[in-house]
């Protein structure tokens, strides 16, 4: 490190606040020029068939429609490499929600009454949008999401299993769940020729240019791709969405300034949710608490035109030490929307049901789990043989402990009642793999003493100028009042998306080196400043990308205390605390607030965030807020992030690990495990809303035939 | 074009509107409202205010909570036509004409209450509602019931967090969105 030892990780304040209380922060759908249209989809109303007419004509009647696009007229795009971007381009129906057509209109108002006027006839074929575990079209993928095998054997499973002292068979299951952030997806386009403009809200605007100069046929230098500010994404706005691709082609269609705002209630169905996952866990272990064995199966689905497979078993490869294992993904294909990247992929899930497994192994083994998740801490990671780059999660596991009052804990299930209520506390682990993509960056000196660092980053609420001005300001040895920060533009140096919890590492590193060559031709300058100020720019390429012999991950420890009403069967988390090891913390301020955020969302999990397909009509049943209960105001009660000191020199130069997913991993786990320390009744589907918990209650106290037979 | 586009010819009716005065921040709009628009769409798309947010248009997320006449309300669920004569607060209103901020917004900042910043104009418009009813002696779901009628409630911490379950925050800002509304009472 050049700088000062207090840029880098001081509680800097977030630079774009005074915009976002104030509200002149704008996002992709507040560009509000003359001439301005809005779109508005029309969802397919079958789960699997063709479009075999549209009736434009009651819409165009109405005052104020512009235009119908359906796939008969809208303007022919190139084959996109995600199919969910192919639309209006063919009859075809891969699901409900698909959009058939797409009316603009003068005003919001009236491209909501067209989209209601539009009369769509489908062709409908049988549907099938139900996962099961032996569902007889699932298979075995080549990969996972991630690029991850789909399945990875050491040992023999099976017979270490068979031969186990004691053993866990165990099965979890979680529903689909939506990332819902708060600003639905928008995008805002406009054509001049060839030229396109557009505004989107997206976690990466590189690679929103990259695919509408592919799917429209124009060069990537006559696009230009903003994100200014973007209302939240957690994955969802990753990858371009069909709203960018929509508001392009409405604008080349009408030739004006088209906004595309999703409603609600198509987010669902447009924009990829976390696939439900079946997991089986078979867990051998001696009597001293050691693993023999792991297995982590999982089934989950995709839809028809998109293999997308939840890595849902792939933490199980880098948690505990086992000498057998067996890790494997089944996926079929149904017809439903297309899953896509949720907060920690993989991990969230996967760690729900391996976290709660092993509780279940201690309380088999009358083991203490902090205890058993130490005595099964490996030496290298498991899968793969590599040592790990650091790796604290016993520390964070005995700090949470220490600041939880774990030792006070009474072990029994069902031991702690105040009045109607049964009081319980867990605990699990979490993990989260260290991601790195190559970026480029450019600082700049200027005559005044200012610096401008110019990269392609997203900030998507994770704070972003910040950071990366603190990053500067560190290589500069400069105070971070003196750095600007330009990013969200696909017109400044090229950088990878806001995603995998490798944005600031991946953007941090091309700043850091952009500013270790600034300064260094600042050092032999001869005189001062010239009047163009001076620059350097660095690309990481071919050394962000370049791969480790270490495996690097993330770990952390979550507790959790839970009431749970006898009477009503809610459960209530009352305190949630977590502990992580993620490298080098590098704004305390805002690495808290994604901790305490990631804990929010894996207390809705745990609790209350519950989707299903509906098998009749294959719609998402809870596709909106009053029916898919994020968590609120009231949920959010004492969660606390905490981090341990951790030096790992084989990451990026500011020595980081990602941090804005691993508060959701395990969360869900240890309330699990705190509501079976309370009860003693061992639940096994998210999320644990009162009917499920009522009924185990019941069934626990009255079995079945002892009570009005 | 084809046979699925208007022709800027034919003549279609225009939507019904009526002549609508209100005062939003302070300063009197007259404007020939459609009849369908909500006040959120009328701040954002007549007026140009899109500091009120469109998180669901449903009044299920809370984003687009404004003051009327003093009183939060989702804008999103108020047609613009009921509202003549209404005194409307946004959260450009807040800070008033000088650069310096509501105390409320200073202390968002302090606290790092938002992430992402999209639900933070109805959190604040919000906060602020809850303020003025707490301090008028509205009770909450939470209120104990012997509080005496009409006298201002406490806020507590479990007040603040019930009052404001209307505003959803998926950035999940919620314990420090408390403390900034505890930093001004």
């Amino acid at each position: 490190m050049t700088g000062t030892e207090t840029v880098l990780g001081a509680a800097t304040e977030r630079r774009e606040g005074r915009e976002k209380v104030t509200g002149t922060a704008r996002y992709a759908a507040e560009y509000t020029g003359p001439g301005r249209a809005h779109a508005r989809p029309v969802p397919a109303a079958v789960a699997r068939g063709r479009v075999t007419g549209v009736d434009a004509a009651p819409a165009l009647a109405l005052p104020g429609v512009l235009a119908v696009l359906t796939h008969e007229n809208a303007p022919r795009l190139a084959q996109p490499d995600d199919p969910v971007l192919a639309v209006l381009q063919g009859p075809e129906v891969p699901h409900r929600g698909w959009p058939v057509a797409l009316v603009v209109a003068e005003t919001p108002e009236a491209a909501r009454a067209g989209a209601a006027a539009v009369r769509v006839t489908c062709a409908a074929e049988p549907h099938d949008v139900t996962l099961t575990a032996g569902h007889p079209g699932s298979y075995v993928p080549e990969e996972a999401n991630g690029g991850h095998p789909a399945v990875r054997e050491r040992g023999d499973q099976d017979a270490a299993f068979a031969a186990s002292e004691v053993r866990i068979d165990t099965e979890y299951r979680v529903p689909p769940l939506h990332n819902h952030p708060m600003e639905p997806h928008a995008s805002t386009a406009r054509w001049k020729g060839d030229r396109l403009t557009v505004r989107t809200s997206s976690q990466g605007t590189n690679a929103v240019r990259a695919t509408l100069a592919q799917l429209f046929e124009v060069p990537e230098e006559g696009i230009s791709v903003t994100a200014e500010h973007v209302g939240g994404g957690f994955g969802s706005k990753g990858t371009p969405r069909p709203d960018v691709v929509l508001a392009a082609l409405a604008a080349r269609h009408t030739g004006r300034t088209v906004t595309v705002a999703f409603p609600r209630r198509l987010l669902p169905s447009l924009v990829g949710h976390r696939a439900p996952t079946l997991h089986r866990l078979r867990l051998g272990a001696g009597r001293d608490g050691r693993l023999t064995c792991l297995g982590h199966e999982v089934a989950t689905h995709t839809s028809r035109i998109k293999e997308f497979v939840e890595q849902a078993a792939v933490p199980a490869r880098v948690m505990y030490a086992a000498p057998h294992s067996r890790t494997a993904h089944r996926v079929v294909r149904l017809d439903v929307p297309t899953p896509s990247w949720m907060r920690a992929p993989g991990e969230a899930p996967g760690m729900y049901a391996l976290e709660s497994a092993m509780d279940e192994l201690a309380t088999e083994l009358g083991l203490d789990p902090v205890e058993l998740r130490v005595r099964n801490e490996p030496a290298e990671e498991p899968d793969s043989g590599r040592p790990f780059s650091s790796r604290h999660l016993v520390e964070c596991l005995r700090e949470g402990a220490r600041r939880f009052g774990w030792a006070d804990r009474d072990p029994r299930p069902r031991s702690r009642a105040e009045g109607p209520l049964l009081v319980g506390t867990g605990v699990a682990a979490a993990t989260y793999p260290v991601l790195v993509a190559p970026s480029t960056a450019s600082a700049w000196a200027l005559p005044d003493g200012g610096f401008v660092v110019r990269i392609n980053a997203t900030d998507i609420g994770t704070g972003a100028r910040t950071v990366l001005a603190q990053v500067a300001a560190d290589a500069l040895g400069v105070p971070t009042e003196r750095v600007r920060t330009e990013v969200g533009s696909s017109a400044l140096p090229a950088a990878s998306l806001a995603g995998g919890s490798s944005g600031t590492a991946s953007w941090g590193w091309a700043v850091h080196e952009a500013c270790v060559r600034l300064a260094e031709r600042l050092a032999t300058l001869p005189g001062p400043v010239p009047e163009d100020g001076i620059g350097a720019h660095a690309d990481t390429t071919g050394e962000a990308d370049a791969g480790s012999a270490y495996a690097r991950h993330a770990f952390g420890a979550h507790f959790a205390e839970v009431t749970v009403d006898t009477v009503t069967g809610e459960v209530r988390a009352r305190r949630l605390l977590g502990v992580y090891a993620a490298g080098r913390i590098l704004n305390a301020r805002t690495a808290r607030s994604q901790f305490v955020g990631g804990m929010t969302m894996g207390l809705g999990m745990a609790l209350t965030e519950d989707s299903h397909v509906d098998p009749a009509f294959g719609d998402f049943a809870e596709s909106d807020l009053a029916s898919y209960h994020v968590p609120a105001h009231a949920d959010a009660v004492g969660i606390e992030a905490h981090w341990v000191a951790e030096e790992d020199a084989h990451l990026n130069p500011m020595g980081s690990k990602g941090i804005g997913e691993i508060g959701i991993v395990g969360t869900a786990a240890a309330i699990g495990n705190a509501v079976h320390h309370a009860t003693g009744v061992r639940f096994r589907e998210l999320p644990l809303t009162p009917d499920r918990v009522l009924t185990g209650l019941l069934a626990h106290e009255t079995p079945a035939g002892t009570f009005g037979g | 074009m084809d046979s699925h586009d208007r022709t800027a010819t034919t003549g279609h009716a225009q939507p019904d509107t009526t002549d609508t005065t209100l005062r939003v921040n302070g300063k009197p709009h007259t404007l020939a409202v459609d009849h369908r628009r909500v006040l959120l769409d009328l701040l954002r798309e007549d007026l140009g205010l899109t500091g009120a947010k469109k998180g669901c248009d449903h009044g299920q997320c809370g984003a687009c909570t404004v003051l009327v006449d003093g009183r939060r309300v989702n804008s999103c669920l108020l047609l613009a036509v009921t509202l003549d004569g209404a005194e409307v607060t946004t959260v450009e209103g807040l800070a008033g004409d000088g650069e310096d901020l509501h105390p409320l917004q200073r202390a968002f900042l302090d606290r790092d209450a938002f992430q992402c910043g999209y639900c933070t104009p109805g959190q604040l418009c919000s906060a602020l509602g809850v303020l003025a009813e707490a301090a008028a002696g509205h009770p909450s779901h939470v209120t104990d019931p012997a509080t005496p009628s009409g006298a201002p409630v406490p806020l507590t911490r479990e007040e603040i967090r019930e009052r404001l379950s209307g505003n959803l925050c998926r950035c999940g800002a919620y314990p420090r969105i408390a403390d900034a509304v505890e930093d001004v009472m």
